[in-house]
C-alpha cells in the first residue's frame, strides 16, 4: 500500500509542517487516515497529504558538499554585524 | 417524564453498544491507521452515550448516573437497535454496519438539533459533526471494498445481505416516540428514510453492490427483544462493575 507524507497547518498564518506518514490506497483515504492518526488532539486546521514517492530528497552521502560550505559564512547571520549605539533597539 | 427518559435511553444505548463494538477492534484492525480510526469513532459514540445517559438519569430523577445505566442493566432492559449489537465479523461487516447506522445517524442528529428539548438539541448538535465524519469514513471504505477485488467485493456483498434486514428498525416508531414527536421533542425517523435511501443507494451504486430485494425486516430492540449477541457483549462490557461494584481508578 502506498505511503503518504502528512503535513498539518496548526493555525492560520503558519506554514504546513511535516508530522509523519500514513499508508493508504489513494489520496482520499490518505487524507482520512491522516485525520485519524495525526489530528486527535486538536493539532490542526488544515491537512495535506503528498505521495512519498513524489518527494525528491538530498543524498545524505553528499551532505559535506551540500551543507558544509555554509558553516564558515558567519557574515550571513545578522549577529555578525555590530549595531551602532545610536540606532537603539531594532 | 417517562417517555423522555425512554427516548433518551434508546439513543444512549445504541450509541454505547455500537461504540463498544468498535472498541473491540482496538489492536486487531487490519491497519494501524484503521485501528486509530475505529477507536476515534468508538470514542465519539461513547461520548454521545455518556451525555445521553447523564441526561436520562437527570430526567428519571432516581439517582441513577451514567455508570448505573450502562453497567447495571441486563440485556432485556437495553433499548438499542438490533443493528448495532451485531458482531463485528470481518472488516467489511463492521464497515457495512457503520454505514447503515451513520447514514441514518447523520440526518437524525441534524434534525434532533432542532428539538424543543434544549439538552437533546445540544447533544445532537455535537453528535451531528461526529456522525458526518463517521458516514464519510464508512462510505469511502465501502466503495473501495465493493469496487475493489473479487474477494473484497464478495465480503462486502455478504455483509450487506446479512445486515440489511436490521435496517428497517431505524425507521420504526412506537407510542413512546409518537407523543414526543408531536411535542417537537423527538424526531420522526420515518421522515428521514428518503434521505437515508439516497445516501445508501448512491454509495452502493459506486461500490457496485446491490441491496437485497427482500423487504422483511427484523425488529425488537426498542422493546428489549435482542439477539443472543447482546448478552455476550454485556458480559464483557459490564464484568468489572458486576464483579467489583463501584470500582474506580
Amino acid at each position: 500500500m502506498p505511503l503518504w507524507e502528512v503535513f498539518i497547518r496548526s493555525r492560520n498564518g503558519l506554514a504546513h509542517k511535516h508530522v509523519g506518514s500514513v499508508h493508504a490506497a489513494d489520496a482520499a483515504m490518505a487524507l482520512q487516515a491522516a485525520r485519524d492518526v495525526y489530528t486527535r488532539r486538536g493539532e490542526g486546521l488544515s491537512l495535506w497529504v503528498v505521495p512519498s514517492s513524489a518527494i525528491t530528497a538530498s543524498d545524505p552521502a553528499e551532505k559535506d558538499m551540500m551543507f558544509e560550505p555554509t558553516a564558515s559564512k558567519i557574515y550571513r547571520h545578522p549577529t555578525f554585524y555590530k549595531v551602532p549605539d545610536d540606532v537603539g533597539n531594532m | 417524564m417517562a417517555p423522555l427518559f425512554d427516548y433518551t435511553l434508546r439513543l444512549a444505548d445504541s450509541a454505547l453498544i455500537l461504540g463498544h463494538r468498535l472498541s473491540e477492534w482496538l489492536g486487531h484492525a487490519p491497519l494501524l491507521e484503521e485501528d486509530l480510526a475505529l477507536g476515534n469513532i468508538a470514542l465519539d459514540l461513547i461520548g454521545e452515550a455518556r451525555a445521553l445517559y447523564a441526561y436520562a438519569g437527570t430526567v428519571e430523577g432516581q439517582g441513577r448516573d451514567e455508570d448505573a445505566l450502562a453497567y447495571k442493566r441486563d440485556a432485556g432492559q437495553f433499548r438499542n437497535l438490533l443493528l448495532v449489537e451485531q458482531p463485528n465479523g470481518d472488516f467489511a461487516v463492521t464497515i457495512t454496519r457503520q454505514l447503515l447506522y451513520s447514514a441514518f445517524a447523520h440526518p437524525f442528529w441534524r434534525a434532533l438539533a432542532q428539538s424543543r428539548d434544549a439538552t437533546l438539541a445540544a447533544i445532537a448538535a455535537k453528535a451531528e459533526k461526529e456522525s458526518a465524519y463517521h458516514l464519510r469514513h464508512a462510505g469511502e471504505w465501502l466503495i473501495r471494498l465493493g469496487d475493489g477485488t473479487a474477494e473484497s467485493h464478495g465480503s462486502a456483498q455478504r455483509a450487506l445481505d446479512a445486515l440489511w434486514p436490521y435496517a428497517g428498525e431505524l425507521f420504526e416508531t412506537d407510542a413512546v416516540e409518537a407523543a414526543l414527536i408531536a411535542e417537537g421533542i423527538a424526531v420522526d425517523p420515518a421522515a428521514l428514510r428518503p434521505d437515508w435511501e439516497r445516501t445508501v443507494q448512491a454509495i452502493l451504486a459506486e461500490a457496485t453492490l446491490a441491496a437485497p430485494a427482500g423487504t422483511w425486516m427484523q425488529s425488537g430492540g426498542r422493546s428489549g427483544r435482542h439477539s443472543e449477541h447482546l448478552g455476550h457483549l454485556l458480559a464483557s462490557m459490564q464484568f468489572l462493575q458486576r464483579a467489583y461494584p463501584g470500582a474506580s481508578w
